[in-house]
């Protein structure tokens, strides 16, 4: 099995998004989810700082950073600020398509401004219709002439209203396999035809715009095809593994943060004369939302490793950390409001945001049943 | 443009500064960072490199031999290579001894500006950049709010009680950089993976032609007598009210105690 081990590179550049993640972004965390409005000035911190450049390959002006240390610099943002640490992670996902499958033109054509954090990107693949069950999509794209024509209406898509540019995913043969019938497509802003619907009002993550998109008789030229007509289901699958990882991550950032908050509380709240750290049961949660954090830190750091060595089985790895970062994620934040009490259930401390914002890990990139069908999948499989 | 920042290593002083037994910071209990002036002196310099389109900024420090990791740092900010001089000599030098070897390295780097912090934030007597300029002969151009090169010579703007002090020195000269000059940069992650592979030099005393016996703890013409905690404050009263609440209930303070 491969394992991880964090380079003296990685160590710094974390260290240096924690640093500025702690200094820049923590303070701004409660405005962003009570404004509920895009952090513009953190995307630009995000893209000065290289940050928003480390997924991307060096010839197209990134950083190839691998896929432990895009995880690294999510989880340091997420800490401070889940809405801040999405940025990255949608920014990557949306970008994976073209990364993996695009033409050396298409690369040359998007991936410069995408590194540089000039444009931003979005992932279009779920419906109204089509969450969990990604393969019945209804969005329709034809064939005509030079190009395709889209039709139909995105739902649930993170950074859809502020992208300057979509990863759409289209039934381009409605008369073939299921999963084989899927096509991916980038369609650019200001497109006729392409227009934003409603965005949704969320419990968190509140400071990133999900938005509805819609394609009415949207017409794109053939050169915005990604990799072969019928390939799109197999895309999105391939992305999930390295995209998934991210959102583990940002469950990591976010337990982390809670766990610090709820540390340095437990050390100056006062009661029965003594700092209730001094009490054992708070003790006990504390330890167990350390262990938790820990162990998910450490399958993600694996799970990274593992992908990013070819290993075979990468939407398992990708799954499993997942599953297990976003169910402490959601534990720890959840006892992090214990340990603070009534304040912990007020605004005025972190803690309720964490546990809300912790709660989409469970549900985005995958609900953690959907996981759990890859994980049992590949477990059978290799014992049949 | 060739541009030399002297920075200088000092514990972190955002974590606990423990003295050792001999009274002096005890610089393994705490992490080191760039002392914090210092960044504010590499930042104008940066500046000015950026401003001119071309030029060097380069990094000088007397530290022990542990220096090159925080040096990084500033190298990440943007810095182009360092120098350091180390040698277990210098252990407990002075601002004398320090300006000395200081100056006897910057002898061996071209420079046309020479920035300084305006001061440590471990040491803190402030006298080692002027200390410098008195061995080198350089123009001391001190607590500079503004900095400004042109071709030949450098004018700045030296913060005084009553407003600046306009001075213009003949270049090569130095620069003692004030807070005002604006806040230092972050490293990016670009400057942190180039600053990998750039270069810092390591100097000791011999490479400098400079005797270890006239330099250090031996030799020092200060010493340290005594430490002292500073006294404890009263308690603080922070006030967490609307701005018109806030001046309301300050004037109030203030008026109680005959202050206004």
């Amino acid at each position: 099995m491969t394992s991880f081990r964090l380079s003296d590179e990685q160590r710094e550049l974390r260290d240096a998004v924690r640093e500025l993640a702690r200094e820049r972004i923590a303070p701004r965390a409660a405005e962003i989810d009570r404004s509920a409005e895009f952090p513009w000035d953190l995307k630009e911190l995000l893209a000065t700082q290289d940050i928003l450049g480390l997924p991307y390959p060096a010839e197209y002006g990134g950083l190839g950073g691998d896929l432990l240390t895009c995880c690294l610099a999510i989880e340091a943002l997420s800490a401070a600020c889940a809405t801040t640490g999405l940025i990255l992670a949608v920014h990557e996902l949306a970008s994976l398509p073209i990364v993996m499958a695009g033409t050396d033109e298409q690369k040359a054509r998007w991936l410069p401004d995408l590194a540089a954090g000039r444009t931003l990107i979005a992932f279009a693949l779920t419906e109204a219709g089509a969450g969990s069950d990604a393969g019945s999509i209804a969005t329709r794209a034809v064939r005509d002439g030079d190009g395709y024509v889209l039709t139909g209406t995105k739902r649930f898509i993170s950074h859809g209203s502020v992208a300057d540019l979509v990863t759409v995913f289209a039934v381009t043969d409605p008369a073939g396999k299921r999963n084989r019938n899927l096509s991916c497509f980038v369609v650019e802003r200001g497109t006729a035809g392409f227009s934003v619907g409603r965005l949704e009002h969320k419990m968190g993550i509140r400071g990133s715009p999900t938005a509805e998109l819609m394609f009415d008789d949207v017409r794109i030229p053939a050169t915005n095809l990604i990799g072969a007509e019928g390939e799109g289901f197999a895309l999105a699958m391939r992305t999930f593994e390295r995209s998934r990882p991210g959102i583990a991550a940002q469950a990591v950032g976010i337990a982390q943060g809670a766990i610090d908050i709820a540390a340095k509380y437990a050390t100056e709240r006062i009661q029965f004369g003594r700092p209730i750290g001094e009490f054992q049961m708070v003790q006990g949660l504390l330890a167990d939302m350390d262990a938790a954090t820990e162990a998910a830190r450490s399958l993600l750091y694996t799970a990274c490793a593992a992908i990013e060595a070819g290993d075979g089985d990468a939407g398992r790895w990708a799954a499993v950390c997942k599953l297990v970062a976003g169910d402490a994620a959601m534990r720890v934040t959840t006892d992090a409001v214990q340990v603070l009490g009534g304040y912990g259930y007020l605004d005025e401390f972190p803690v309720e945001r964490m546990m809300r914002d912790a709660k989409i890990t469970q549900l985005y990139e995958g609900t953690q049943q959907i996981q759990r069908l890859v994980v049992a999948r590949s477990l059978l499989a290799a014992h049949r | 443009m060739r541009i030399v920042v002297l920075v200088k290593p000092v514990p972190d002083t955002t974590g606990q500064e423990r003295l050792g037994p001999d009274l002096r910071v005890d610089r393994a209990a705490s992490p080191t960072v760039v002392n914090a002036n210092d960044e504010y002196a590499l930042e104008a310099a940066l500046k000015l490199r950026e401003a001119a389109g071309e030029g060097s900024v380069t990094l000088l420090s007397m530290a022990p031999d542990t220096a090159p990791d925080t040096l990084r740092k500033a190298l990440a900010m943007g810095a182009d290579a360092g120098y350091l001089v180390s040698d277990p000599a210098l252990a407990g030098s002075d601002a004398l001894s320090t300006a000395r070897v200081l100056a006897a390295a910057l002898g061996r780097i071209d420079h046309d500006l020479v920035l300084a912090g305006a001061d440590t934030s471990d040491g803190g007597s402030g006298t080692v950049a002027a200390g410098i300029a008195a061995l080198t002969g350089l123009p001391y151009l001190s607590y500079a709010a503004k900095i400004e090169p042109d071709g030949a010579s450098v004018r700045v703007r030296r913060i005084s009680p009553t407003g600046y002090d306009l001075l213009e020195a003949p270049l090569p000269a130095l620069v003692v950089a004030t807070q005002a000059l604006g806040e230092p940069r972050y490293p990016s992650l670009r400057g942190i993976m180039a600053a990998r592979s750039k270069s810092i030099v390591t100097w000791s005393l011999a490479d400098l032609g400079i005797d270890g016996s006239t330099v250090g703890g031996t030799v020092a013409t200060t010493r340290v007598l005594r430490a002292e905690a500073p006294p404890a404050r009263a308690a603080t009263r922070v006030i967490r009210e609307p701005a018109p609440v806030a001046a309301a209930q300050l004037v109030e303070f203030l008026v109680e105690r005959r202050l206004i």
